[in-house]
């Protein structure tokens, strides 16, 4: 095991992309996920790997496309405003069934928006960041550890589904500095996958990566069976914790940097009497909804907390199959949700007004 | 019994979908014929465009990727990073290559990309039926020109490989086409160059091939190639924009 250390959540990320093994990076610079790209710049030359500032963020995902066309692991990292135009690249990764981890370290919109921490992107995120029936993984660090931890399973899943997944953070888990332990380096399997394009040595039938299917059924046969995939990630692959939920009447729902701020409102309400608990999910597709139907059951009441305008309450509100009232506990903009806005919510959840 | 005609060894069985007189086809052949004469099959690595020629990864047997419109520069950059001792080649239209991936194209010229495009320039959008390309000739009438390109509101026709010349980054530019036999041949050399150039690590090499498109120009194929020579030869002429070895500069 590596020892503890001090770090920033976006050289962490980077750091544990090329523990993973991943050796090619390619990015557009913004903020706030510039460091992510400083540091690769600085690291990757010296271990062979290959860090290039392409011309644009559309042309970045390309070329991660072309890398994970040869079965190579290879990332991208941007913001919001540069996420959106990387969804053609993540729509043809997911029609072309390759695996690649693309980090948002999210900030407020929509167009230009601002530059401060934001879970705006959620939407975006978790319908399918793109042109036709597609998921990707997303996964939503709430600590500098996890931004290294979840980097780490963003290209496990990534390449045990074939698939691109999304490490979505906020602008907070990106700049912020907390002690990391680093994950031990991967040793990667080096054979060729039997899918990708490393020349055929004339040996074997060419491989072709590729999107396109003219004929409809077959097109409709490729999507059924990648949603037979995405069925069976939902069924094992749901990540979410738990706090102080074993008597909560109140469940707290958030991810990121205002499930930090949750938990303190929620020591904060129990000191008022007021028994409030937090399910944390931490994949977001798929989304943790068999925790909390069974929660449904048993509190009187859900918070979304969230930096948005209450994106991801939707997502309670289907999981919970709409049995108990849902309350919204947003700020936008920028704006991170205080503990004194989430101890409001919970005043008013408890009351139970509308 | 002397064979006098047989198929490359990197074309696949698969029957050419382009319709009849389209150069696609040749140039296909041409590019097959390169890869087998320097015995680079087992190691080249092919990105097909959006454009007629989408359906280039049926055609050669090399490994293939299919491309978004535009792309192919980056992708083959991503392919090329990948493993640089693999050939790579993109094949791409001009709708592909100059109007909605310019980006892509200028940018991988500037980074001397050490990689080889096959660029199709027939001065219209083929597969989508005859639209306007930024390749279009003034005057020219297409669906989306249907009064001739007004060169005041539509502007003026992209040479492409007079606007990468700017750069310092190319390796090697030529302008080729295949309407009779001795540009055949020529078209043949330039390509070979623009892989061998690759395999000794010279770097960015494009040929832009002026090919036909009777189908959307509306012309029997013959015509077709006459109006290769007639119409645009004069606004595209063939020639070397770039070559680092000095050798040909014109
Ligand atoms: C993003 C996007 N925009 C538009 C299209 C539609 N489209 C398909 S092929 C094409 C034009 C291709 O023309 P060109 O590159 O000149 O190749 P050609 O067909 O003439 O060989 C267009 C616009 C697309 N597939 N994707
Ligand atoms: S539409 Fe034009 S470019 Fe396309 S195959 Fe037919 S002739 Fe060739």
């Amino acid at each position: 095991m590596q020892e503890k250390v001090l770090m920033k959540g976006n050289e962490a990320l980077a750091e544990a992309a090329i523990l993973a093994g991943c050796r090619h990076y390619f990015g557009y610079p913004i903020t706030p996920q510039t460091e992510v790209a400083a540091y690769m710049s600085k690291k990757m030359p010296k271990i062979g790997g290959v860090f290039l500032q392409a011309e644009s963020e559309i042309a970045a995902i390309n070329m991660v496309y072309g890398v994970a066309a040869t079965g190579k692991r290879a990332m991208t990292s941007s913001s919001s405003p540069g996420i959106a135009l990387k969804c053609e690249g993540i729509s043809y990764l997911a029609g072309s069934d390759l695996p690649a981890l693309i980090v948002n370290v999210q900030r407020g919109g929509p167009g230009l928006g601002g530059i401060q921490p934001s879970q705006s992107d959620y939407f975006l995120a978790t319908r399918g960041p793109g042109h036709g029936d597609f998921h990707v993984i997303v996964l939503a660090p709430a600590s500098v550890q996890e931004m290294a931890d979840m980097t780490l399973k963003g290209f496990e899943l990534a390449d045990k589904y074939r698939m691109p997944c999304m490490l979505l953070a906020d602008g907070t888990m990106g700049q912020m500095m907390e002690p990391v332990v680093l994950p031990d380096p991967v040793e990667l399997d080096n054979t060729p996958k039997d899918w990708a394009v490393t020349g055929t040595e004339c040996k074997r039938e060419h491989h072709i990566v590729n999107s396109l299917y003219l004929a409809p059924k077959k097109l409709e046969d490729v999507n059924l069976e990648r949603y037979e995939r995405y069925k069976k990630i939902e069924e094992e692959e749901c990540l979410w914790e738990e706090f102080m939920m074993e008597d909560a009447e109140i469940c707290i729902v958030s991810c990121g940097i205002t499930a930090r701020v949750s938990r303190n409102a929620i020591l904060e309400a129990r000191k008022q009497g007021i028994k409030v608990g937090m399910i944390r999910p931490i994949t977001l597709w798929p989304f943790p909804k068999k925790p909390l139907l069974a929660a449904a059951d048993k509190v009187k009441s859900f918070i979304s907390v969230e930096l948005n305008m209450g994106q991801m309450k939707e997502d309670v509100e289907l999981a919970i199959r709409c049995k108990k009232p849902v309350y919204g506990c947003t700020r936008v903009g920028g704006m991170i949700t205080t503990v004194d806005d989430i101890l409001a919510s919970i005043k008013e959840a408890e009351k139970g007004e509308e | 019994m002397a064979v006098v005609f047989d198929k490359p060894k990197s074309l696949t069985d698969n029957v050419l979908h382009y319709c009849p007189g389209c150069t696609h086809g040749i140039v296909h052949r041409l590019v097959a014929e390169v890869i087998d004469e320097l015995g680079i099959e087992g190691r080249t690595i092919g990105i097909a465009p959006v454009g007629c020629s989408v359906m280039a990864y049926d055609y050669f047997t090399v490994d293939m990727v299919e491309a978004a419109h535009g792309r192919a520069p980056a992708v083959a950059t991503g392919v090329k990073r990948s493993d640089p001792s693999k050939i790579v080649f993109t094949y791409q239209g001009d709708g592909d290559l100059a109007s909605i991936g310019m980006c892509e194209t200028v940018h991988s010229a500037v980074r001397g990309e050490n990689i080889t495009i096959i660029f199709i320039n027939n001065a219209i959008y083929g597969m989508t039926g005859g639209q306007m390309a930024p390749t279009s000739l003034p005057g020219q009438v297409t669906q989306t020109s249907p009064y001739g390109r007004n060169t005041e509101t539509q502007g003026f026709p992209i040479r492409v490989c007079e606007l990468l010349s700017e750069l310092d980054g190319p390796a090697y530019l030529e302008r080729v086409t295949v309407n009779n036999v001795k540009n055949v041949r020529n078209a043949k050399k330039a390509i070979k160059k623009a892989f061998q150039n690759q395999i000794d690590g010279k770097g960015f090499s494009l040929v832009e091939v002026l090919s036909s498109c009777p189908t959307n120009w509306g012309m029997t194929p013959q015509k077709a190639l006459e109006w290769i020579d007639e119409k645009m030869i004069p606004y595209y002429p063939l020639g070397v924009y770039r070559d680092k070895d000095g050798e040909n500069n014109g």
